[in-house]
């Protein structure tokens, strides 16, 4: 296998994008991967997108894509895995790089998710779970997420306070990222007091409703001196699935594929836990960042919720966690959030990030998972 | 719904029919083909005892559009006595008394209606068990 770097990436700001389409939004995001890049043409992409069919009707993306691309002709795969689906079609990427089948070969991740309605788009959503054993009951992606943190809180006695610390955290470093979808600071004491969605979780721990893409270009590692910015190599890719339904894993308190595809993607880096300068994950809940953080091995089991009241995750703390605002605070167009983190790995690495900038990062990580956790994806990054 | 998706899995709905590995014995609810513990393809079929216990919950106050008329309404895992887990609404107690470990029962309740005339889904929801 080759080394692989990312050598260009390209996000524009998420929100309600009503006045553009899905293929615009991909073709803008891919645009500016490929000038930071500076390349013109592509040998090969992959797109992210976890149901373009329930939310606009369209399917059939990647080929879509790479017309209204101006790639004519080329290899262009959708990729599906929930909300794991765009950080899937980069690891497809970077497969097909390492493997030496293509040289310059685009990943992005795409989702238009306000053409429907609040309750049509929950119900999209809903489509990630088991549709018939836990949807046709009712049970909400909140209200997963919120059984999870049920158990959690029982069994390790973290509180509602320290989900809320979260929010506020991701909510103050979204504050500082321009692409961000709600760059508003929170209090503590908002997120307990904001509209209830599953008890616990209220609106404010929940990632919102966006339309967004992003993307970024790979290329051989010793091809990454053509280039006009530094490269960033991928040094660890881990992929891992779990059961679709919550209710047949024997422990609701941490997320067995989020174990399993870190630890491919440590052993793959030579890299430890402890040699992670800071990560960006899968905060589409405030629990889903304390048990992720559990899960990695960033913090032992049920010691989640106190790093993350103690500040250990803020950007000055001792290994900052989404330093992008998360899901939470820049949004979550599904299929586009594992491209986000990339994107936001890259520019940190490249030391590019502005206020929000990590101090000495040279190696990160991102982990984005799908559905309840039946399926993650991990990539480890580092300077060149 | 289409109703061949209904109808294939009455015997779930009706008498919580689950499938048991002749080679390990672990349950699962559906039935399976395969054991995802021993890869066994041998199983012997049998109805649930309809008990168990509440392993975790919630209450849904913002729910997607079929349920939209229903919230809030609890939610819980329950662990069944013969052994799988099952997601469950968790009715007739109030939201407060629901707790980790409470013994249940499913009983066979309505779940949805899909619009006035539409077709009316049935399945299991469980009660508690008052000792």
């Amino acid at each position: 296998m080759r080394d692989v770097a990312v050598i260009g990436v390209g996000m524009q700001k998420w929100g309600e994008l009503w006045e553009k389409s899905t293929r615009d939004i991909f073709v803008e995001s891919a645009l500016l991967a490929m000038d930071d890049a500076g390349v013109d043409s592509l040998d090969a992409m992959y797109v992210g997108s976890m149901t373009p069919g329930l939310f606009t009707s369209q399917e059939h993306l990647g080929s879509i894509m790479a017309d209204y691309l101006g790639q004519k002709n080329i290899p262009s795969t959708r990729v599906e895995s929930a909300c794991a689906s765009g950080g899937l079609a980069f690891r497809l990427a970077y497969m097909e790089v390492a493997c030496g089948m293509h040289d310059v070969v685009l990943a992005g991740g795409v989702e238009k998710m306000t053409d429907i309605g609040g309750g049509d788009a929950t119900h999209a959503l809903a489509a990630a779970a088991d549709m018939r054993w836990e949807g046709m009951h009712g049970v909400t992606f909140p209200g997963l997420y919120a059984m999870m943190a049920v158990a959690h809180m029982a069994k390790y006695g973290t509180t509602r306070e320290q989900l809320a610390h979260v929010a506020v955290k991701n909510h103050h470093n979204g504050s500082m990222n321009p692409r961000a979808q709600f760059p508003m600071e929170i209090t503590v004491e908002g997120v307990i007091n904001s509209v209830k969605v599953a008890d616990p979780l209220n609106i404010l721990d929940c990632s919102p409703i966006t339309d967004g893409a992003a993307a970024a270009i790979l290329v051989p590692a010793d091809m990454v001196k053509k280039f006009k910015k530094p490269g960033v190599k991928i040094i660890g890719s881990g992929h891992a699935t779990d059961t679709i339904a919550l209710h047949d894993r024997e422990d609701l308190t941490t997320l067995a594929a989020v174990a399993a595809s870190a630890e491919q993607a440590y052993k793959m880096s030579g890299k430890d836990v402890k040699d992670i300068d800071f990560a960006e994950v899968h905060d589409c809940f405030t629990i889903a960042e304390i048990i992720v953080s559990e899960s990695l091995g960033i913090f032992e089991r049920g010691k989640g919720g106190p790093a993350a009241e103690a500040g250990e995750t803020s950007l000055e703390g001792r290994i900052p966690i989404n330093p992008s605002g998360g899901l939470k605070s820049k949004g979550h167009p599904v299929g586009a959030t594992g491209l986000a983190q990339i994107a936001e790995i890259t520019e940190q690495l490249r030391g590019e990030a502005g206020p929000r900038q990590v101090k000495n990062a040279r190696v990160a990580l991102a982990q984005n998972m799908g559905g309840s956790g039946g399926s993650s994806v991990v990539h480890i990054l580092e300077v060149m | 719904m289409p109703p061949a998706r209904s109808w294939r899995t009455y015997p779930q709905t009706y008498r919580l029919e689950a499938a048991r590995c002749v080679k390990c014995e672990k349950v699962f609810f559906p039935p399976r083909l395969v054991c995802s513990k021993c890869h066994g393809r041998q199983f012997e079929r049998f109805n649930m005892k309809r008990t168990g216990k509440v392993v975790t919950h919630t209450v849904i106050r913002t729910p997607s559009d079929e349920f939209s008329g229903e919230a809030p309404f609890a939610v819980g895992i329950v662990q069944m006595d013969d052994g799988p887990r099952m997601t469950s609404q968790i009715v007739d107690v109030p939201f407060d008394e629901i707790k980790i470990g409470m013994p249940v029962k499913l009983e066979f309740r309505r779940l949805s209606t899909e619009g006035e005339a539409g077709t009316i889904h049935y399945g299991h929801k469980a009660v508690p068990v008052r000792v």
